[in-house]
């Protein structure tokens, strides 16, 4: 098995607002190993984007803080606590980040090839010739026709598809060892969606980088991510690689997420859709969050729930499938 | 959650001892700006009601103000403890429920303490502008002793000492602030009205008749408006009607464009289209729908405008175009700038009323913005 | 941008006209003429009848009003009465002395309003930001004159009489009496130190209001997301906010500066008849008390010129800083 290159552990990310303590992520714990796809999904408002964050220290603190216990080790190195200079010389050089409003997510008054540049000379300190050279290669590197002209173009004159794929250009200048996408194909029309997919795995490949992808959208989890992690209401529910999650989700939520998506296999299928909403991270639900929404809740979940490991990679936070599970596994 | 529990402990035990004192019970149920506001009025009006007893006759027979200065004053003592009362023994339950667009920005604009503080003053200078002849020390234009009692610098008798004539500079002030507060309420009156109407018709008109009114009103709103006045006012003779309606009508541009933006934005919007469906005429499209929801914007530029046209009315006075014969604060600055280094009282007060009257109305228009905006409201 | 520089400036030359038309009726509506004010004891109502018709007085108001605009148009503003020149001439002495007092002021103001406002959202709640926002509210809320006098007070009369400080300003004028006489440098610094006063009056107002806007406009763009971005590829704090936000933050600060201008231009009226600068605004102020009106319609045609060639070169700034505008 490959090394773990980040590992999240007990991470909890609160915001102290004026309505009160809103626990967007509240103890959540995975891992990325080298060279390996980890989806994280989940409904919006199950803190995904939080948990991104917090990895580079990005959110702005206050209102934002993390608690005291929480650790994020990347390559064995604290990233909590670490100093603002070290947390710099790491962001955009060896974890780089992707975002899912490429619209807005690139400066609209500098050229797109100044804001790659900026990044060049800043980590690799290259001259702003050489710079321009290689800020030109990585446009074609991520599939733009004409990358010389391109430098010069500004952010308005592209669509979101190119945005993107600049957005990607920047975020490869250093060749990462890891690269955190969030949600970056939702605001893509499907084509567009499916090449930037496509670009990412291809660059997975080339780069030998790990990728965490966040995301809401199980097609794409299914498409390029090698193992999952389901997040709901602050919290990891199940976790395990890709094909076991959708051959067998054991968590009413996965089952739930699976079932309100479009199966082109079984094309009579009604979609159900999870009933309610996530709710609010001021007033996490008392025993197991998801027991609201949840169609095979009853007694024992008004129980917090912890997270039972099933095997090396599967775990599940709902006592009934963990017991099922096991129950079963003891059983045969 | 805590002030409601307070407000129906109250009720229940129907009129509380604290309710004899106005302001009180609601002081006490943390609802600090209205509460202070009553008991201020209140016992000020006491105060004056005490201290002058022995006048009251006098200022009742002189003129048109000192009836209006008396009933004033007892009618606010009146209302005070009215709305007092049923404010605590109401119906219960109405401030609960009634949280609609208007509640929400009350409660938004009651959590700014600065803006309630600006709501206080300017409540205060208007209820001291009605009742002048009341408080007033002396007879504003009332000339000294022109040996004893020119350039007095402050003291007990004259608190804020007197001028060249002898005046009483408190006296002065106090009327003086009559002029700027009914010019910078009457002038952004008529020009909200103007601004409004035509704001809402060339955004709800659109094409031709649009691009007309807009071009005049950016004509307007970018040549110099003090210079604007200052020619229309001095070829003129210089009436407060004069100068009220020429401030009034140089304002409303402003006010005009923003209800034009607002318009714009609303035309599209579901419940226009849907009473225009339903065949509604554009007058009462116009009216009923469109200027009610357009009006957040308004009220804030119209707070934030009174602030404006009170420093621009103290701008007229200054050139020697105000009000003629009548003490305003910008012509007392004007008068005193001569005698800077040997009367300095003379210029700094009026100075500093404008400057804290103005302020007052900024704090309250911002304070406005903040609480009527959605977006800025958690 | 040539494009919408050109529409720009078509679009403004109504303007000019519209103001001036404007100026003329009001002035021709007021009851007297110049001819009143000309009169003399022992001028004979003949003479006066004279004299109207020299200036065309008598004829009617449209007439009067083409022959207006059309001499206008061919630059020719007429002559003036009170000072017995071409109104030309005299608006080209004074203008240059408005123009050093007012973009000076501009320049101070929107410098010290941008870096004040960017310090306050970047210390946002801090006790600098809000007592920041205390002290400029309250010089938000000042009438320029009155700010001006507390000023001369301060640092010219008690300054100079009471605390006996070595340095004080003057209260009034332009120049020093001894100024023919004085080397290069010392004539920069004595026309500088004239001007300390005045600027200060005139842009400590618009400072606190741009500062006010600037603060807001700051706080939004850090919000934006190409912030995070910003952050997101390492680059220090500094880079983050003088780079990328400050320079999208201006935006809104430019268009603001199309819209100081006129209230610029009123302040200078004030702010020179309270130090007795010999500008525009002192010309102005002395042709309506004179009903002067070729030079009121002189003086007001430059005023709306100038606001003009403001907002143009708004304009330019605002396409320089925004390339969706340069490329449209």
């Amino acid at each position: 098995m490959s090394e773990i290159l980040l590992s999240i552990k007990d991470l909890r990310t609160w915001f102290f607002t004026d309505q009160g303590v809103a626990k967007a992520v509240d103890g959540v714990s995975f891992e990325v190993r080298e060279g390996e796809t980890l989806g994280v999904v989940g409904e919006s408002g199950c803190g995904k984007t939080v948990t991104s964050l917090s990895v580079l220290g990005l959110l702005p603190q206050p209102p934002a803080r993390i608690m005291d216990g929480s650790s994020i080790l990347f390559e064995g190195e604290e990233l909590i606590g670490a100093d603002e200079r070290r947390l710099r010389g790491l962001r955009g050089n060896e974890i780089s980040m992707i975002f899912q409003e490429p619209m807005s997510s690139l400066n609209p008054v500098f050229s797109i090839g100044d804001q790659i540049i900026e990044v060049l000379r800043l980590h690799r300190g290259l001259d702003r010739k050489d710079a321009r050279v290689e800020a030109a290669r990585l446009l074609q590197e991520v599939g733009m026709a004409e990358p010389d002209r391109r430098l010069d173009d500004y952010p308005h004159q592209l669509s979101g598809g190119m945005r993107q794929r600049v957005m990607i250009a920047m975020a490869l200048s250093c060749e990462p060892k890891l690269l955190i996408a969030d949600e970056p194909t939702t605001a893509l029309d499907v084509t567009i969606q499916a090449q930037i997919l496509e670009l990412l795995a291809d660059l997975r490949g080339r780069y030998g980088m790990s990728v965490l992808l966040i995301t809401h959208d199980l097609g794409v989890v299914a498409e390029v991510c090698d193992r999952v992690v389901v997040m709901y209401a602050g919290q990891v529910v199940e976790t395990g690689d890709v094909e076991e999650i959708f051959a067998d989700p054991q968590h009413p939520y996965t089952r739930g997420l699976l079932r309100s998506l479009p199966s082109l296999d079984v094309p009579e299928r009604r979609l159900s859709p999870i009933p309610g909403m996530v709710p609010s991270p001021i007033d996490w639900p008392q025993g197991c969050r998801f027991r609201d929404r949840c169609d095979s809740a009853g007694d024992g979940c008004e129980a917090e729930q912890s997270l039972v490991h099933l095997g090396d990679h599967r775990a599940v936070r709902c006592w009934k499938a963990a017991a099922e599970s096991l129950g079963g596994a003891a059983g045969s | 959650m805590s002030e409601d529990g307070a407000v129906h402990g109250l009720r229940r035990g129907g009129a509380p001892l604290t309710a004899i004192l106005p302001g009180a019970p609601q002081l006490l149920a943390g609802r600090w700006g209205a509460g202070t506001v009553a008991l201020l009025v209140w016992l000020g009006s006491w105060w004056v009601l005490i201290a002058r007893r022995h006048s009251l006759a006098d200022v009742w027979a002189a003129g048109w103000d000192g009836p209006l200065a008396i009933t004033t004053l007892l009618g606010a003592l009146v209302s005070c403890w009215v709305w007092s009362l049923r404010d605590t023994l109401g119906p219960g339950g109405h401030r609960d429920v009634s949280v609609g667009q208007w509640g929400l920005a009350c409660r938004a604009f009651s959590k700014n303490r600065t803006a309630v503080v600006g709501l206080i003053v300017i409540v205060g200078l208007y209820y001291v502008a009605l009742i002048t002849p009341l408080v007033t020390p002396a007879d504003p234009s009332a000339q000294g002793n022109l040996l004893t009692e020119r350039f007095l610098p402050l003291s007990a008798a004259h608190r804020l000492g007197t001028d060249q004539y002898g005046r009483d500079v408190l006296a002065r002030l106090l009327y003086g602030a009559r002029i700027s507060l009914t010019i910078g309420f009457v002038a952004v009156g008529i020009s909200v009205s103007i601004g409004t109407l035509v704001g809402a018709t060339a955004g709800y008109l659109g094409g031709i008749a649009d691009a007309v009114i807009m071009r005049f009103v950016d004509m307007i709103i970018s040549f110099p408006r003090l210079i604007l006045l200052v020619t229309i006012v001095a070829v003129f003779d210089r009436s407060i009607f004069l100068i009220v309606v020429v401030l009034g009508l140089t304002l409303w541009p402003g006010t005009a464009r923003i209800v034009r933006g607002e318009v714009l934005s609303l035309r599209e919007r579901e419940f226009v289209q849907a009473a225009r469906a339903l065949g509604y005429s554009t007058r009462r499209i116009i009216l009923r729908h469109i200027i009610p929801n357009a009006l957040a914007p308004v009220i804030v530029a119209a707070t934030l405008g009174i602030g404006n046209t009170i420093v621009l009315e103290a701008g007229l006075s200054f050139l020697g175009l105000g009000v003629a014969g009548t003490p305003s604060w910008g012509s007392m600055v004007a008068e005193g700038r001569g005698d800077l280094l040997n009367a300095w009282w003379l210029a700094t007060f009026p100075g500093l009323a404008i400057v804290f009257t103005v302020l007052s109305f900024n704090l309250v228009g911002d304070g406005l913005r903040d609480a009527l905006d959605p977006r800025l409201r958690t | 941008m040539v494009k919408y520089l050109l529409y720009r400036l078509v679009a403004a030359v109504p303007l000019v006209l519209g103001i001036s038309t404007i100026i003329f009726f009001v002035m021709s509506a007021a009851p007297g003429d110049m001819v009143d004010i000309m009169i003399r004891p022992g001028m004979t109502a003949e003479v006066a009848e004279q004299l109207r018709a020299n200036h065309g007085l008598g004829q009617p108001i449209v007439v009067r009003y083409v022959r207006w605009m059309v001499d206008t148009l061919r630059g020719d503003f007429g002559y003036s009465v009170l000072h017995g020149r071409p109104v030309l001439d005299i608006i080209r002495s004074h203008l240059p002395r408005t123009l050093i007092l007012s973009l000076t002021a501009l320049a101070v103001a929107f410098f010290s309003g941008i870096v004040l406002g960017t310090i306050q959202a970047i210390r946002q709640y801090s006790w600098l930001d809000s007592g920041l926002s205390v002290v400029l509210l309250f010089f938000y809320s000042m009438p320029s004159f009155w700010l001006a006098y507390m000023l001369i007070l301060t640092f010219s009369l008690f300054a100079r009489n009471v605390w006996e400080w070595p340095m004080w300003f003057p209260a009034a004028g332009m120049l020093g009496t001894d100024h023919e006489g004085l080397s290069f440098v010392a004539r920069v610094a004595d026309r500088m130190r004239f001007m300390v006063l005045p600027t200060l009056s005139l842009s400590l107002v618009l400072t606190a209001g741009i500062a006010r806007y600037m603060r807001g406009s700051m706080l939004e763009v850090v919000r934006q997301d190409f912030v995070r971005t910003a952050r997101a590829k390492g680059l220090p704090e500094r880079a983050v906010v003088f780079k990328h936000a400050l320079r999208n933050a201006l935006l809104p600060v430019i268009t603001l500066l199309g819209l100081y201008i006129p209230v610029l231009f009123s302040g200078t009226v004030i702010i020179e008849k309270v130090f007795a600068w010999p500008g525009m605004g002192t010309l102005l102020i002395q042709a309506i008390e004179a009903r002067d009106y070729m030079l009121v319609m002189g003086a007001s045609f430059f005023f709306a010129l100038m606001v003009i060639v403001g907002n143009l070169i708004a304009d330019v700034l605002y396409a320089v800083v925004d390339p969706r505008i340069r490329y449209e």
